[in-house]
């Protein structure tokens, strides 16, 4: 049962978003659509688990001294592994991610992760915390995207229910929009937290 | 000479690494609760980027390139970055102590700034030449540090307010921070680029 | 559940050895991963670029020898002996947060063919206005000569998307560059 709290803790108690305010580059700059935050999320998903796992594999063999290099390496090289793979067979959204695909390496969650966890705990626990932490950050970006497409756009995953010819908010896809959305989604989340322990 | 101030001009104002590019957003929200240590993350981050971005475009140029690895890119530039910022930890330390005691502490949580490493694979995209990356890289670093400041100077007087309960914290730094991103749009479209 | 086997000691000897083992591995792992990925990546990009020349020129069955003018690329398409018209691969630096690359198509009399999106550095999603046709289309068939290529609010003959006048503007200053290009590139 373990190995379903470590998974299930990143969605709510530890989310890597709304909770520990980490990874905030990816997540503001990939959000104005739903679907860009999802396939945001799931990219750094993959190396996230990947390197959960190796780095666990890896904890007894690294001198603690050159720990970290150790694992931005293995980081870096999983991240241009999904790099070159988006980019031969995803090449749209290769294109629409652009420069925060190889940013993958420095989002902090992932350092993080491997610091605080997969080098301190087993192969199997390391690999339902990466999965864990990487959907919770996947949902909270899908959600951020999916506000921000709402109201910037009037549509959903691309499903336009607010006809063209009216006017949206346009603000919520520009840069400044990203920001005052979030601000408010983590105080919604701060909110129901207050109510919840009072 | 005119194109080398444009580009200036336009790293700083118009393309804000920070409020445009959405690169160093950690430390921006971290760092900014004081003017003071704003100002050191700021130099900090100035002088590790600008060493950084001279360093990798030597790299990709020299070495890279020749031996057509250019997809090794991501993987050399994250541990040039790692060990630069080692190395002036080590270096600063026997040489400067005052200046170790003012940027020391920033120094580590550079390692992981997107906007470092950010920098230096744009530059690298734009295919810049030497002089090209570096001033682009000094003109982006100074968007960093002026936005940090301003920022950290809001955040000071935030801190006299009543602010609601669930807003305390990083969701109204989020919110002002947007707010300043809106202010520097009006700088859109102010002057073109030359290169 | 934490292991109780012992780390590996830092000495020189096990960083340098450690370091250099995963280094290789990665090296390994990532070199095998471009020889298996970079032929579809590169026929991706080679059809997305044909698939762009065919909409932008007129038909024609070869593509002449490609000429670099300023920052643009020309590729002349020929149908038999005849010229049939010219493809102008250009780019914009005045898009919102990025850079902006189109490819233009002039037929043989020098009016625009058609234009198409190569890609947009633009921050994500704000651009991909740009490739709607109501926008883009209205540059088709015009001559450079006698049509202003920018916004309306700038003086010009053409409607901005709404509200994102700066990448309207991004792709006209693009269309532009072209049109300087194929001027300069065909005497």
């Amino acid at each position: 049962m373990r190995v379903w709290n470590e998974f299930i803790k990143g969605f709510i108690k530890e989310n890597p978003t709304f909770v520990l305010l980490l990874g905030m580059c990816p997540t503001l700059g990939t959000t104005t659509s739903a679907i860009n935050g999802m396939s945001m999320g799931l990219a750094a998903t993959v190396v996230l688990i990947c390197s959960n796992a190796v780095i666990s594999l890896l904890k007894n063999v690294i001198p603690d001294k050159v720990r970290i290099p150790g694992f931005i390496v293995v980081i870096a090289s999983f991240v241009t592994v999904v790099d070159l793979s988006m980019q031969a067979y995803l090449p749209d959204l290769y294109e629409t991610l652009g420069l925060f695909i190889p940013l993958i390496v420095v989002n902090c969650i992932i350092l993080g992760r491997a610091e605080a966890f997969a080098s301190k705990n087993g192969v199997l626990l390391s690999i339902a915390d990466g999965l864990g932490i990487g959907l919770g950050f996947t949902m909270s970006l899908t959600i951020l995207g999916s506000v921000r497409e709402i109201l910037g756009n009037g549509s959903v995953f691309g499903f336009q229910f607010i006809p063209e010819n009216i006017d949206k908010v346009l603000l919520f896809i520009m840069p400044p929009g990203a920001f005052i959305a979030l601000g408010f989604l983590i105080a919604l989340v701060n909110h129901i937290k207050n109510r919840k322990a009072a | 000479m005119t194109g080398y101030i444009l580009v200036f001009i336009s790293a700083i104002l118009v393309n804000n690494i920070v409020f445009a590019q959405f690169l160093g957003i950690c430390p921006f929200l971290g760092v900014s609760n004081k003017v003071s240590t704003s100002v050191g993350m700021g130099a900090a981050v100035l002088f590790v980027m600008t060493l950084a971005t001279t360093v990798t475009h030597i790299l990709y140029k020299a070495v890279l390139t020749k031996l057509h690895i250019e997809f090794m890119q991501t993987v050399a530039y994250i541990l040039v970055i790692a060990a630069l910022v080692q190395m002036v930890e080590i270096i600063l330390k026997k040489v400067s102590r005052p200046l170790y005691q003012a940027l020391g502490v920033f120094l580590p949580l550079i390692t992981t700034n997107c906007a470092v490493l950010g920098v230096a694979i744009l530059v690298t995209q734009k295919n810049y030449e030497l002089l090209q990356s570096v001033v682009y890289t000094i003109a982006t670093a100074l968007g960093f540090f002026l936005a940090l400041v301003i920022f950290a100077g809001i955040r000071e007087r935030l801190e006299l307010y009543e602010i609601p309960e669930a807003m305390k914290g990083a969701p109204i730094a989020l919110v002002t921070a947007g707010l300043l991103a809106l202010a520097f749009m009006g700088f859109t479209g102010l002057i073109a680029v030359p290169w | 559940m934490s292991d109780k086997k012992k780390k590996l000691e830092s000495t020189f000897l096990n960083m340098f050895v450690v370091l250099l083992a995963i280094s290789l591995v990665s090296a390994l792992a990532i070199g095998f991963t471009y020889t298996k990925t970079k032929p579809a990546a590169d026929a991706i990009k080679q059809e997305n670029f044909e698939k762009a020349i065919k909409q932008v020129v007129p038909e024609f069955d070869k593509l002449g020898e490609k000429k670099e003018v300023d920052e643009c690329v020309l590729y002349t398409a020929y149908k038999g002996e005849e010229v049939a018209g010219t493809a102008v691969e250009t780019v914009s630096h005045k898009g919102f947060g990025g850079d902006v690359q189109l490819l233009v198509g002039f037929d043989a009399e020098g009016k625009i063919h058609n234009t198409a999106v190569l890609s947009i550095k633009e921050t994500p999603g704000l651009g991909s206005n740009m490739t709607n046709p109501k926008f883009k289309d209205q540059v088709n068939g015009k001559d450079p000569a006698e049509f202003k290529l920018s916004v309306k609010k700038d003086g010009g003959d053409v409607d901005a998307i709404t509200a994102a006048t700066i990448s309207s503007r991004a792709f006209l200053d693009a269309v532009g560059k072209a049109v300087e290009a194929y001027k300069k590139g065909s005497n």
